[in-house]
This record gives structure tokens, sequence and C-alpha cells, in this order.
């Protein structure tokens, strides 16, 4: 899969995280802010790169906005505005698991 | 001056020494100036307080936090005391709140030294978490707080209390003029201790002002200003009262275990702490009470008009009143003959020789944290962050028959159940029951209230269970990183020295 | 026997709510991704409920998803999210008639010899929102062996009717339809949403007469409705013994061979013995009534 537009997700409310993605120059940068980052930014950081790792996103710029989200969370609204930016229509359910 | 030296006491060597009567006003000067009689103590500005007072650098000052984040006092008198000059002050206001985040520059220009209080919110707090201050500061309990002046190592030299309405000598109360914030607790303490006192009032009435919750003999300088604070923002943050549906779940839960626990029985007292599951109880509190045909005979602590509700409909006989949280508390001291204010010192002295802790037999309190030993932490978040305060918690938890402690298992991401307090405020061998949304955890020194709460049919876990299901749900936090620097102190109720704050990395 | 008296309603779009509902304990837990979610949001609506499905902590309460209907561009994608996230039962809004729900049956099972889901796993829920839907509310409870429960969608339904909202008059005859279908169906049947909170009084009154009906629950829309229902759906004390009474009757008829039960000299038949095992079930989940 592969961004080609830029894509919002999510929201700033408690509990839940605003991920922007763009496009990319070649490589993926990922940026992670979070409320909770001294307790769980390793975490958070693993499962962000577990989730793009799944959709073969291998270039782009990836902002997250975390709010103290969990990690289902987390996973659903990257995964939405992964696709969202690589405007996929078709799910393919085994990477999105 | 007045010589009228009776012939009769000279030469006499029994009188060798002493002071012979040389007027009636000799030493009271103030009687023979009919308006310095009255009218001595008022002066004109701050400024003119202060320097009657003779306050100089390195000294101490002290505030009550009665007005909570609607409170103008302290950061008007600082202010003040900046632009004078002073340097090095020691600041003791019984508490701080988001609302003193001004302090900063006070303390980043030398004016303020080193700090003693209940706790801090906001910017301020964050600032001094991360590292502000060349002196740590001192955190204590409401009642150690009044051990700590009463031992001297917080020796009042100025205390400046900003009330609604006094009269020219002084006396004042929180329950009449504009701003009324209701009990004056923690300002009798300051009105008794300090070496001076600076009151600051919106209006001076006519004498002899009525109650006197602070005394005319007790206040050397009345200044008037225009505001002291603001009694709408007293019920908010942590005194408001919610309707969040998660809070009111727990606060249910929280009044079952009350019900359950073996002292809910005719004539019991009780006590809820800040926060929305605490102040919230009270609500469920009437129909159990009127189920099982109780009253409760006293209420102590800061007063809601949750417990007015129940004291106005004969549920609680005496309200014990040691902060007012909102308007209808603040109203109910005033009409209400059973509605009494107390001092801080009445209220959980530690050294005193009988507080209100003492005889209380459920408490109801919040917590930042909780670990698997009890103990609770409610000064700093989980980032280490200084955010709360030591307030009564300690006080009460010692005191009470069953502490009760209420908060959400895990608010946004972050664990309320942990396996070590980030910072230990008060211990858990003095913590009976933790009641969180996913359910009931027993201190296993209290095995006969496990025993009644599984036997009513409540949810009841171990501690290590919570804490296992909060992280399924969060996954396991990483260790806080600090630095060696030490940036706050905590004092246990009784001045030992109970755990400390180190600066976070930043 | 599962009781099915408080479904909460979550929009699927709210992150905060997927992660922290399961604690008002209600008895089934809708996910909502139609009428709570606006269209820009829908995809990622889909994904928040397809992950919440899989957490852990939601064992134990039904979930049930409500797609949206499958002729647009949404609800077949919602119903593979649902069906593969492990949902319980599936909600399809705007069920006018049995060809609704065939069309429905035939996607799920497609689903799940996809994704490896025994066949018959997920179940099915009717939503009736219309005229239509009444008139053929038997036939739509009747329609499949995966149908557990048919619900009535008030807003949508007083619209088709040409009405509004009121006292319950205008529900009047849908309550009742719905409701009998359920019951010649041998499935459960839902009442509306009360959406005034902060009008405790009316909500209790409706949940008596929609509880004297004889409706098996109702949806909610705030978890503070969850308790005020438990509790008005709890058995009294009087029923409590009175049920156990009769349960011991037919034990002791049981045990002694006996094929006719009998207490205080009345014949007690299969249907009162039934009711009784209800009263003993709701005493059990929420207690007697306070």
């Amino acid at each position: 899969m592969k961004i080609v537009k830029e894509a919002l997700a999510g929201t700033l409310e408690s509990s839940d995280l605003l991920v922007k993605v763009a496009p990319g120059g070649g490589s993926l940068e990922v940026v992670i802010n979070s409320e909770v980052m001294r307790q769980f930014g390793v975490q958070i950081r693993k499962v962000v790169d577990e989730t793009l790792n799944k959709l073969g996103i291998t270039d782009g710029v990836i902002v997250v906005e975390d709010k103290g989200a969990l990690d289902c969370a987390i996973r659903a609204r990257l995964q939405t505005a992964v696709l969202r930016g690589a405007e996929c229509q078709d799910l393919n359910w085994s990477v999105l698991s | 001056m007045n010589t009228i030296i009776n012939p009769r006491l000279s030469g006499l060597s029994c009188l060798e020494g002493r002071d012979l009567f040389d007027g009636f006003a000799k030493k009271t000067p103030h009687l023979a100036d009919p308006k310095a009689k009255l009218d001595r103590k008022v002066v004109d500005s701050i400024e003119e307080a202060v320097r009657r007072t003779g306050l100089k650098d390195g000294m101490t000052i002290s505030f009550h936090h009665g007005f909570r984040e609607g409170d103008k006092t302290i950061n008007m008198v600082v202010e003040i005391l900046a632009k004078m000059g002073f340097k090095d002050l020691t600041l003791a206001p019984s508490s701080l709140l988001n609302v003193n985040s001004v302090l900063i520059e006070h303390i980043k220009s030398g004016v303020i030294r080193r700090i003693y209080s209940s706790g801090m919110r906001g910017k301020l707090a964050e600032a001094i978490s991360n590292g502000l201050m060349d002196n740590p500061i001192n955190i204590h309990s409401h009642g150690g707080r009044v051990a700590l002046i009463q031992s001297g190592e917080i020796a009042i030299d100025v205390a400046f209390l900003g009330v609604s309405v006094c009269d020219a000598f002084g006396n004042a109360n929180g329950v009449s003029g504009k701003s009324r914030c209701g009990s004056l607790g923690y300002a009798m303490v300051d009105a008794q201790f300090a070496r001076n006192v600076v009151m600051l009032t919106e209006e001076i009435a006519p004498y002899p002002n009525t109650p006197a919750s602070i005394r005319q003999d007790q206040v050397d300088w009345i200044v008037k200003v225009d505001q002291v604070g603001d009694p709408s923002k007293i019920s908010v943050g942590a005194a408001r009262a919610t309707t969040n549906p998660r809070e009111l779940l727990i606060a249910r839960l929280s009044a079952d275990v009350m019900e359950h626990s073996g002292y809910f029985e005719e004539g019991f007292s009780m006590q809820t702490g800040t926060g929305g599951s605490a102040t919230a109880t009270t609500r469920f509190l009437e129909h159990r009470m009127r189920r099982k045909g109780i009253k409760c005979a006293w209420a102590l602590g800061g007063q809601t008009g949750g417990m007015v509700d129940l004291h106005k409909k004969g549920l609680i006989d005496t309200l014990l009143d040691t902060q007012s949280f909102d308007a209808d508390a603040a109203d109910s001291l005033r009409t209400s003959p059973k509605h009494v204010e107390i001092s801080t010192s009445v209220y959980a002295n530690p050294f005193s020789k009988g507080t209100a802790i003492d005889r209380l037999d459920m408490v109801i309190l919040s917590a930042l944290e909780i670990d698997v030993d009890f103990n609770v932490n409610v000064l700093t978040g989980s980032d280490g962050v200084m955010r709360g305060a030591s307030g009564g918690h300690s006080d009460t938890a010692a005191g009470a028959n069953l502490s009760i402690v209420v908060a959400p298992l895990i608010r946004s991401r972050i664990p309320t159940v942990v396996k070590r307090v980030t910072t230990l405020v008060t211990p858990g061998e003095t913590v009976g029951v933790l009641v969180t949304d996913h359910g009931i955890a027993v201190n296993p020194r209290r095995p006969e209230i496990a025993e009644r709460l599984k036997a009513a049919g409540l949810p009841v876990f171990s501690i290590e269970d919570l804490y296992k299901r909060a992280i399924s749900l969060t996954g396991e936090p990483q260790p806080i990183e600090f630095l060696d620097k030490v940036v706050g102190i905590v004092r246990y109720r009784d001045g030992s020295v109970i755990d400390v704050v180190r600066q976070v990395k930043a | 026997m599962t009781l099915r008296r408080s479904m909460l309603f979550l929009p699927g779009s709210n992150a905060a709510m997927l992660s922290t509902a399961f604690v008002y304990k209600p008895d089934s837990i809708m996910f909502d991704l139609e009428d709570a979610v606006s269209l820009r949001e829908k995809d990622s609506a889909r994904l928040l409920v397809f992950h919440a499905l899989q957490m852990p902590i939601y064992e134990g309460i039904e979930r049930v998803v409500r797609i949206n209907p499958l002729n647009t561009p949404f609800g077949p994608k919602d119903l593979e999210a649902a069906v593969r996230g492990g949902v319980d039962v599936v909600r399809l809004p705007k069920t006018d008639c049995a060809e609704d729900v065939y069309q429905l049956e035939a996607e799920v099972e497609k689903i799940e010899k996809a994704c490896g889901r025994t066949v018959g796993s997920t179940k099915l829920m009717a939503a009736i929102e219309s005229a239509s839907g009444v008139v053929n509310a038997v036939s739509i409870a009747k329609s499949s062996s995966r149908m557990m429960g048919i619900a009535l969608a008030g807003f949508d339904y007083v619209i088709d009717m040409q009405t509004q909202r009121g006292d319950g008059t205008e529900l009047y005859y849908a309550r009742c339809a719905v409701l009998h279908a359920a019951r010649a169906a041998g499935i459960d049947a839902f009442d509306v949403v009360f959406s005034d909170l902060n009008d405790e009084e009316g909500f209790l009154k409706e949940v008596d007469l929609i509880k004297r009906l004889g409706f098996n629950g109702k949806s909610l829309i705030n978890p503070r409705q969850i308790e005020l229902l438990h509790n008005a759906y709890a058995p009294t004390q009087e029923d409590v013994d009175y049920a156990k009474r009769v349960v011991a009757a037919a034990e002791q008829a049981e045990r002694d061979g006996l094929g006719v039960i009998s207490l205080n000299g009345k014949m007690i038949d299969a249907p009162i013995v039934a009711h009784a095992n209800r009263v003993l079930q709701r005493a059990a989940a929420s207690g007697v009534r306070k």
C-alpha cells in the first residue's frame, strides 16, 4: 500500500488519538506525541510500527497525537488514516487484524 | 505624660524594680487618643500594613485557601511584596492551586525562596516538578500543617488573611458580605499562631461583626481591598458536583460499601473528600439511610450542598465544617445552628488535645494512584509531575474506623492501581477499602470487612486482580525517569518524612 | 435463557466510550455504525468497532453491531468488520420484509465461511422502523434460525407513520405487533429508545408499561438508564418467594414421578414454571427490586 495523499483520522478527545498521514519522500518518518509518553511511549511506538508494517507502509510521514488511547483505538485510527491516505477502498482483513 | 506618683509607694524595698502606675493610658496610649482607640488597625494600603508588621527578607508569610480557585489574595499580596523589593521569603499558604501559577516569576526572581503547602496544581506544580526551586518544597497534610506551625518549623511572621467582611477591629467570618467562602477553618489557625495578622477585607462593617471566626484579639492590621476572592470558583476542579456516569457508578458502589461495612448504624459519622466520585457518594446515602431507618450523627470535613441537603432533611444531625465547597454549604453555615465551623486544629492536628478525626467512622477519599499494598498517592501523576494535594487524606485515613478510597480503575490510559505508588502520601496500613468501576478490593488487614462485603453480594476482588485487569487494558507502564534532585519533601502528619518527589527528567 | 433487559447504544465513532463502556454492565452492548456515525466517519468507526469487538474485556457481555443497510456503500463492509470481529449479533436497521433478512443471512454465511467462523454462530436482530416492517413483523421474526430478537425503533417509525413521539399512543399498535411477532416466533422483543435523559419519571413510566406488556428489554442511550431499568425489571421479594415455591413444587413433582405439579391446591403448568425460573434468573442478576 502506498500513501498518495494527506489524510486525517481520529480526534483529540481524551482516550482517542489524531493521526495525520502524508506521502513520504522515499522513507518512513513516524512522529508520536502522547499525553502518556513517559508511561507508554515505547508501547505506542511498538503498536504503530507493527500496524504500519502489516499494511506494508514503507514510505510516508505519519504524525500521531495521542490522548491516552488504548492499543485497539491506536490500531483503528492509524489504519483508517492510512487507508484514506492510500485511497484504498478494498479492505484486506488479514492485514487489519 | 501623667505623673501621679503615689507617695505611699516610694521608698518601699518590696517594690524595687517594679513598674509604678503612671496613668491609665501609659502603656495603652491608643486609649487616650479617640481616633486611635477605634481606628488604629485600619491602614490605607497593603504596603503600609506590611511596613507596620516589620516584615523583612527571609521571613515567613502565610495565607488560607478558602477561596480555592477563586482566590485573589495570595497572588495580589506576593505581587506587592515583589514590587516592594522583598526577597527570600518562605511562603506557607494552607494550599496552592492552579490559579497561583503567577507565583512562578516571583520564585524565579528570588522573592520566594521556600514553600510549605498541602499541594499544588497546574503550571506552578509543573515548573516546580521540573526543578524551578533551589530548595525542595515541603508538602504537608492539613492537620500536619498545624503541627508544623505549633512546633515552630513554620514560624509565621505575617499571615495575610482575606475575608469578605470584618469590623474595624478585625472580627471576621466567612458567611457574610459579598464574597462568602463559608468556613474559615484554615485561617483560624494562622490567626491563632502568626506573629502578625494582616486582614484584607472587602467591606468594613459596624462593630461588632458577629460571629467572629477570626477574633479582634488576633488581628493587627486591616486593609480594605476590592476583592479577596471569587466564591463562584470554589466548587470547580476537585470540588465540583459530577454528572459523569462512571463517577456516579463508583459513587453508588461506595455507598453500598458504606452500607455493608458494619459501621452503618444509628449515630454513625462520616466524611467525604474532594473528587467527583467522593462527593457524589452522599447522593446515594439518603435512600440507604431511610431504608435502614438510621441517621448520621455528624459529618466532617469540606462540606457540600449534598451534605447540607441530608442535614436539612434531618438525616445528618451536625455538620462540622472545615471548608465550605459551595454556596449551599456557606449559606447553611450561616443559618443552621448545628452546622458549625471548626479550625483545622480541631479537625486534624495530630498533636492537639483531641481531634474530630479521632472519632470518625467512615471517610471516602480519592486517589491518583494506589498500589498493591494499599499505599495511596494523591500528589503526583503517574508521569511524576505534581498535580494534587495531601490535604486531609492521610489525616482522616489515620483517624477513621474505615477509610474508603474511590477511583476509576483507569483514567484514559493511566492505571490507578499500580505495583508501587510514584509518591507515598498515605500509608497502606491506614487504608481499608478501594472502590473502582471494575470492582472492590479490601485491605487484607481488614478481613471482617471483606467478609461483610462479600456476604452482601458486592464484587470483591484482590487488589492484585484489579491491578492485572488494569494492565490488561492499558499495557504495563514504563517506570518514570527522575533526576537526582529532590524538588519536594512529603511530610507525614506527624512531621516525619514519608517520601520525596524528585525532578522529572525532561 | 439469556437476559436481555438492557441494550446500551454506543456510537461506533467514540473511541473513549468503546474503551470504557463495559463497566456499566448492560446485558448487551450495541456498537452503532449507522445513525450515530456521520458519513465521513463511517470508515473510521467501522475499524474502531472491528478492534473493540476483539477486546477480551467485552467477553461476558453480548456484543451487537448495528450495520448500515446493505444497499448503502457502507453496509457490506460493516458486515465484514462485524462478523470477522467476532460480533454476537448483527442488527439490521430498517427491516421491512423477510427478504431483507434472507439477503443479510446469505451475506453473513459467505463471510463466516471466508474467515473460518462457525457457520450459524452470528445471530441476527431485525429493527422494525416502518409501517411495512410492523405489518411484516411475523414473517420477519420467523425468517431465520439465526434471528434472536426484533426491536422496535421509534424515531424512524413515527416519521413513516406521519406522526411524532408523544405519550406512547403513537407506538400502541407497533409495540403490540412487534411483541406478538416475537412471541409467535419464540424470540425476544425490544422496545424503543427513551431519549430524554433528564426525565427519570417518564423513563420509569415507559419501562413499567413495556415490562407489563411483556417486552424482554429496551434500547438505552445512556449508562444512567441501565440501573433504573434493571431495578424496574427486578422482581419484588414476594415475586421471588413465590417463584421459589413454584420451582420447589416442580422439582418435588419430578422427584415423585408425578405428571402434575400442584401448589396450594392449584395446578401449576409448564409456562408458570418457566416464568418462575425467569423471575429467579432476574433476581440472581440484579437482586430484588429496591
